[in-house]
């Protein structure tokens, strides 16, 4: 009974990591750059939501401001901090993204302060089967997430536009010779995976009430370890990776001995993994193009 | 009236001069060949004409229009379109899946069942082998299935850069046959080869590039009869 019920938090849980490192691996296939501010967009969404519901007190439509907002903001950064820097080392990029991450936070402070901030979504309270006892938001979450990501994987597959971000991703020259407009493509993931970030920062509030400036970090750098153990650049890799460390992670919480090195522990995993397979699980190694 | 009319370009890559006052033409319904030596720049010019490489200097006039300046998704929906060196088919899509994006530039109400069909007529392979990762096809048939790609968007020009590379010899012939079918169903040819004699056989008219510079110009039939040709390109 327990095991289920640590199982069903895990995969809430993971399924959260998953969407944050939806956004990490789309942008990375894509816009082959690591947007290390991607983290802070959720915290953003967490104070959009906060802001709504202190107006109006209604956590749907604080989430929909949320993501209008989060998206917004993240084609906005793409475009003044990110375009100028297209063909530019990728350290220059890197540098800049971590930039707009402590620019995030930094900002949000001066607006917020730095006391936490309680944002009471909504006390959905227990679903009780039997002996087993389960939190209706772990189900809400995890049936969302579920929705998102099967939703995702259909537009990628299946709709013109998808392809063309296929396309995109294995060969930028090859894609812009079928008429694609690659900055057109870069600005649509960049709008997709801050869109799922405030989804993230809405589930994050929904199991835990305290908001502040950093809410987004450690989830963040959490995420960004699923992308690159799912094989960064993978939509269904990062959807694992997302899984395997909240499940690893509720796990771990449960066992006293253990609890302490949670975090030590998803980061050993990461280690392990890419020792056995640099690429990650279900990352592809590129062919040698003649 | 010339279909294609490039003037003085010029392309820089760093501080090397790549491309030098270039200057050609391509009138509708020729095939006109573009050979040189590893190195002379072919295929910086069909990428800079198609717009995937940006010029310093010059003018490109496609069909009337000033595109010197246009990105190259733009250049393709005004129905340019290119083959380019090493195929860079999408090895994670099938081929039904590459004709696709081939087809992206195109309206929704123009009929892809149908211009599918042609493309699988013309290259049975293809259609054998539809739902086949592209990944897994064998070089001849990447190859056919870049110039199937390519032909989706319907273009009034089609340029090929490297179209024989590392084909068998029995392919290649396919290869250049395909090439003068094509032209014959009444879509002009750009064409970048090292193999000068297939490709000037096959030419109304050639250039002939050196170091990013254009040095000879003719019909095929006379810069396959030229000593200077015949001694650099065509082994005799």
């Amino acid at each position: 009974m327990k095991f289920i019920e640590t199982l069903l938090n895990g995969l809430s849980m993971g399924s959260t990591y998953a969407m944050i490192a939806l956004g990490y691996t789309m942008v990375y296939g894509i816009a082959k750059m690591l947007n290390f501010a991607h983290g802070d967009i959720i915290m953003v969404g967490g104070y959009m939501i906060f802001i709504t519901m202190s107006a109006i007190g209604n956590p749907i439509l604080g989430l929909f401001a949320a993501v209008v907002f989060c998206l917004l903001l993240g084609v906005t950064i793409e475009k003044i901090a990110y375009k100028p820097l297209r063909g530019a080392s990728p350290l220059a990029v890197l540098i800049t993204a971590i930039g707009v991450s402590y620019l995030l936070q930094s900002t949000a402070q001066m607006i917020f302060g730095s006391a936490p901030k309680m944002v009471l979504i909504a006390d959905l309270g227990n679903l009780n089967i039997g002996a087993l006892k389960l939190p209706v938001y772990t189900l809400v979450t995890l049936g969302c997430s579920i929705v998102i990501m099967l939703a995702l994987s259909l537009f990628v597959k299946y709709t013109k536009v998808g392809r063309a971000m296929i396309a995109v991703s294995e060969d930028k020259g090859a894609a812009q010779l079928m008429g694609i407009n690659v900055n057109g493509i870069i600005t649509l993931t960049f709008a997709i995976g801050s869109s799922l970030a405030a989804f993230a920062g809405f589930f994050m509030l929904l199991k835990s009430p305290s908001l502040t400036n950093t809410l987004g970090a450690m989830p963040g750098i959490k995420a960004f370890t699923a992308a690159v153990i799912g094989g960064i650049g993978s939509i269904p890799g990062a959807m694992l990776g997302g899984i395997l460390i909240g499940v690893v992670e509720a796990i771990s919480l449960t066992i006293p001995a253990i609890a302490a090195y949670t975090d030590a522990i998803e980061f050993l995993i990461l280690i392990i993994i890419l020792l056995v397979r640099p690429s990650g699980i279900l990352g592809k190694k590129r062919r040698e193009k003649v | 009236m010339a279909l294609l009319e490039v003037k003085n370009l010029e392309v820089y890559y760093g501080v090397i001069n790549a491309l030098r006052d270039i200057s050609f033409e391509v009138n509708e319904g020729e095939i006109v060949t573009l050979i040189g030596a590893n190195g002379a720049g072919k295929t910086t010019t069909m990428q800079s004409v198609i717009g995937l490489i940006p010029a310093r200097a010059g003018t490109v006039i496609y069909d009337g229009v000033d595109i010197s300046k246009m990105p190259c998704h733009k250049i393709v929906h005004l129905g340019m379109s290119q083959v380019p060196e090493g195929r860079r088919v999408f090895q994670e899509l099938t081929v039904y899946e590459n004709l696709m994006m081939g087809a992206y530039s195109q309206k929704k109400d123009t009929n892809f069942k149908e211009d599918i069909e042609k493309i699988y007529t013309r290259f049975p392979r293809l259609a054998e082998r539809r739902n086949q990762i592209a990944g897994t096809l064998s070089g001849g048939e990447q190859q056919m299935l870049a110039m199937g790609r390519a032909l989706m968007s319907h273009p009034k020009l089609l340029m090929l850069d490297e179209p024989s590379m590392g084909l068998s010899p029995l392919l290649v012939d396919q290869v250049f046959e395909i090439i003068k079918d094509i032209n014959k169903d009444g879509t002009t040819i750009l064409l970048v080869e090292q193999n000068a004699g297939k490709s000037l056989a096959i030419s109304d008219r050639a250039y002939v590039l050196e170091t990013g510079k254009i040095v000879l110009s003719g019909t095929g039939a006379e810069l396959a009869a030229s000593d200077k040709v015949k001694k650099a390109y065509l082994g005799g």
